[in-house]
């Protein structure tokens, strides 16, 4: 067997992921409150990330499942990342020209 | 069982088919068989076909005069948009996977079934709702945004059925993505033993291809379409430009699909191609693994040129660049595959069966609508011919000349596995010769009139353009002629057809080593793989192919 | 004509559990193809409701002045309270997976129901919101007006152009959202579908690939909102600008 369900996730790992989770939606929203500059939205997307990233490895037990779900998933990312750097290419170099 | 003697051996048709195997209409409409579904899709797109083609007749009656005089403007509109939606939604995205495709990846893998059978019959239905939505469109009066519905004429100006069809649209955008989750799972997980990746025919490595654009590109056109609904319902102005909105990014959503949909389009061609050409060559195919890899590279390539419609919308120009740049990239691995089939048919002992005149059609005619589509990728060039018949024509080589002969292709070559019959070669090799001269009579004038500047989606035009349309009607009338007479022979077949057999091409591939047609679960036992594909060269016999 | 391609291993018909279709050699294969398939689901999500993170991520750029003081104005205790709520939601669903892998069905059942009473907490704050948005005058379309709100409360009000594209702000709030509670009212019926099955025992430990699947897909929806919450509630609430 090899998906993810095999492996069977002890529930201390799953509290332990549930309070860190809160700890950093209380930290995002003490952060909005902060002025950072430039650094808001920089600081908002990388705690949201994390979190993700904490949701997927442990909840969706991609951290036990096989390589292939990974490699699924960053696929998607990549064209995601693909659909929003392209537009967003032309909506900020429009300003370039003269 | 061997083939030598087919001409004088009387064959029967097998006992125990996917066909006879249970009778009346749930086991069809609720059927989780391949096959079958796979029929029921065939039967449903050729509806549609007939349908966009009584428009295209319809747009190309206008255009023998100079003046709008047959309709009027608004319906002309009416006419090209349908046209184009229903031959887009309703006939080329689905077109080869769903059929072909759905009829012969499980059997070409070695596997009983696709992986998800449920889901494949949700797919059936789901596309028929979708139609019957765009079919409600039509009755009630049609949409006359183009195909493209571009905002904000499809959000703000027009009193058309906009929803009606956007629904449809979206519906049918669904069945496309189960159709390409089912392929990738059956294709990542149900290969038979010892079928690896590098065996697999180039068939199912086109449909995987094309079924990741499926999966990563439809979800985006749904969500733009629901966005214009939402404009057009609810009156947010995300897309207009009185409300701080801008158009623009409507354009970019809806090519971030469009474009990479037209790679769905032809590379299930680009499959059938690659299967036809070595049994017809008697040859191992040239270079597998750059066709194979290159499929995966229009896949993924495919993503990235979606601004080259979008050279004169207003975009930046560095972004134009971009796109420009990458969309000549793109055209290398489509470039590749012509080489390799080329090269295949080098010092192959060519047989001119039906299936074979429809792929060397294929292969000139997509070449020539692939080359005119790195014009438009110029983009000084685009500048003056974009939104012209030379678009039109670009587009039309490549889905029609390219697509479309693929398909015809693959429905021949295929057709006596689905139904054990032969298709008749004479009224086959006849049609496809009408087709071939329909086609290019109807199309290459239109280069010429896109060159010399009559705009597309004009129902008049200044007469000095006549000659050209005339001739372009001409050939339509001639090319609808011989993409009829196929629906008549096909048919006729499956009753006087001669029985085929197992393998009347003796070809390679796991679905010509069951039956013609096959039974219900594909093989009677479970075939085990020790052999490359497309293992021409180990037939030393030279036994004339039936037909 | 050479047959030598295939041979035969086994025949293709085989007696196996009852929850074995038909089309996979062996359960693994099944439960594998199953899950696989769900992630090649959430894939096309991504896909999905990235068009609209695409749209968001241009208009906050062109128009950042608008999308704070639009994100400024919704209520950022009811969106931290919803993010909490489908945390606890997450939490629950795993526990529920847990339940069936340890063929546990009675608890099971009770993370299931848990996890559809926060799905419905989640709507039901949405709603509440919703309904603050129509009252504000928030709601793009004919009635909207983003001063409206602002000289009730005595703030200075917003230069007009500004005023005009927070209507963009909110147009992708109400899709971006929308869509989200469409997905979770779409999970929480088949979470009523599941909570009745699983009461009949219908996922013991070697076939419960079904809870598992729609575990996958609640995460996602959840962690789509942990990006909704600090994009579009979060743009900017320092004081100092």
């Amino acid at each position: 067997m090899s998906a993810g369900g095999d492996h069977i996730v002890s529930p201390k790992i799953y509290v332990t992921i549930w309070l860190i989770l809160l700890a950093f939606t209380g930290i995002t929203v003490w952060a909005a409150f902060q002025h950072f500059g430039i650094f808001n939205p920089i600081v908002a997307l990388a705690i949201a990330c994390t979190k993700a990233t904490l949701v997927i490895l442990f909840f969706m037990h991609v951290k036990y499942s096989p390589k292939m779900i990974a490699l699924v998933i960053g696929c998607g990312l990549f064209f995601l990342s693909i659909l929003m750097v392209l537009t967003c290419a032309d909506y900020i170099s429009r300003a370039w020209a003269t | 069982m061997s083939t030598a003697t087919q001409n004088s051996l009387a064959l029967e048709m097998p006992s125990d088919t996917y066909l006879n195997s249970s009778y009346g209409v749930k086991s069809w409409f609720l059927t989780g068989d391949h096959k079958r579904i796979a029929v029921m899709y065939i039967v449903s797109i050729s509806l549609m076909f007939l349908l966009g083609g009584i428009f295209a007749t319809l747009v190309r009656l206008e255009l023998l005069t100079p003046q709008g005089d047959l309709f009027q403007s608004d319906t002309y509109n009416k006419l090209f948009t349908m046209h184009g939606v229903v031959m887009v939604f309703g006939f080329l995205v689905p077109s080869i996977p769903v059929t072909l495709g759905n009829f012969l990846i499980p059997i070409m893998v070695g596997a009983r079934d696709l992986a998800f059978p449920k889901i494949n019959l949700a797919s059936w239905y789901i596309y028929i709702i979708g139609m019957a939505f765009m079919l409600a469109a039509i009755i009630s009066g049609g949409v006359d945004t183009g195909w493209t519905f571009y905002t904000p004429l499809s959000t703000q100006y027009l009193t058309t059925h906009v929803m009606f069809t956007a629904i449809g649209i979206l519906i049918a955008g669904f069945s496309s993505i189960f159709t390409g989750l089912n392929f990738i799972v059956t294709v990542h997980r149900m290969r038979a033993p010892g079928m690896t990746w590098f065996r697999l025919p180039l068939f199912v490595w086109a449909n995987y291809a094309a079924s990741i654009i499926m999966v990563l590109g439809t979800p985006v056109l749904a969500i733009t379409l629901i966005l214009v609904a939402l404009e057009r319902g609810l009156g947010i102005g995300i897309f207009n430009p009185a409300m701080g909105g801008d158009p623009v990014l409507f354009q970019h959503l809806f090519w971030f699909y469009s474009h990479p949909a037209v790679y769905i389009m032809i590379l299930p061609g680009f499959g059938v191609i690659s299967e036809i050409i070595p049994c017809f060559a008697r040859k191992r195919i040239f270079g597998y693994s750059a066709i194979a890899f290159s499929s995966i590279a229009i896949a993924v390539f495919g993503f990235l040129v979606w601004a080259h419609h979008m050279f004169i919308a207003g975009i930046s120009t560095y972004s134009a660049l971009i796109f420009s740049f990458v969309t000549f990239l793109v055209a290398i691995p489509s470039a590749i595959k012509v080489f390799n089939w080329t090269a295949t048919l080098y010092k192959g002992s060519i047989h001119f069966d039906t299936p074979m005149l429809y792929a060397l059609a294929f292969i000139g005619l997509f070449t020539i609508g692939g080359l005119t589509g790195l014009f438009l990728g110029a983009i000084g060039v685009d500048v003056h011919v974009t939104a012209t018949y030379f678009v039109v024509a670009h587009f039309h080589y490549v889905m029609v000349g390219g697509m479309l002969v693929a398909y015809l292709a693959g429905m021949h070559f295929w057709w006596p596995k689905m139904t054990g019959r032969m298709y008749p070669e004479a009224p086959a090799k006849l049609s496809a010769l009408i087709v071939f001269i329909g086609f290019n009579l109807t199309f290459f004038p239109q280069f010429i009139l896109g060159y010399m500047g009559m705009p597309r989606r004009y129902h008049s035009y200044p007469p000095e353009f006549q000659v050209l349309n005339v001739l372009s009607s001409a050939g339509a009338s001639v090319l609808a002629v011989g993409l009829l007479m196929p629906m008549f022979y096909m048919l006729w077949s499956l009753k006087y057809g001669e029985v085929a057999g197992n393998n009347p091409y003796r070809a390679t591939g796991l679905e010509w080593q069951t039956t013609s047609p096959p039974p219900t679960h594909n093989f009677h036992e479970t075939p085990i793989v020790t052999q490359e594909a497309y293992d021409y060269e180990s037939q030393t016999e030279e036994v004339e192919v039936v037909g | 004509m050479s047959d030598s391609q295939t041979t035969t291993l086994q025949p293709a018909h085989q007696h196996h559990d009852p929850s074995l279709l038909v089309q996979f050699d062996s359960a693994d294969q099944q439960k594998d193809a199953s899950q696989f398939g769900m992630w090649v689901f959430l894939i096309t999500e991504i896909m999905f409701f990235g068009g609209l993170f695409g749209a968001y991520l241009i208009y906050r750029n062109l128009y950042n002045p608008a999308f704070v003081a639009a994100s400024t104005s919704i209520d950022i205790r009811l969106g931290a309270v919803n993010t909490v709520v489908l945390i606890c939601s997450s939490l629950t669903m795993a526990m529920g997976v847990h339940s069936a892998a340890l063929g546990a069905r009675k608890l099971l059942v009770f993370w299931l129901v848990a996890t559809l009473v926060l799905g419905g907490v989640f709507l039901g704050i949405k709603a509440v919101e919703y309904h603050e948005k129509y009252v504000e005058h928030h709601i793009p379309g004919a009635n909207f007006d983003f001063n409206y709100e602002r000289v009730k409360n005595g703030e200075q009000p917003v230069p007009a152009d500004v005023a005009t594209q927070t209507s963009i702000f909110f147009a992708l709030y109400f899709a971006m959202t929308g869509m989200h509670a469409m997905h979770m009212i779409i999970g929480a019926g088949i979470l009523i579908f599941l909570i009745w099955r699983a009461y009949k025992g219908a996922y013991p430990p070697h076939h419960y690939t079904m809870v598992e699947n729609f575990g996958l897909y609640w995460h996602f929806v959840d962690i789509i909102w942990i990006f909704l919450f600090p994009l579009l509630y979060l743009v900017s609430r320092s004081p100092v600008h």
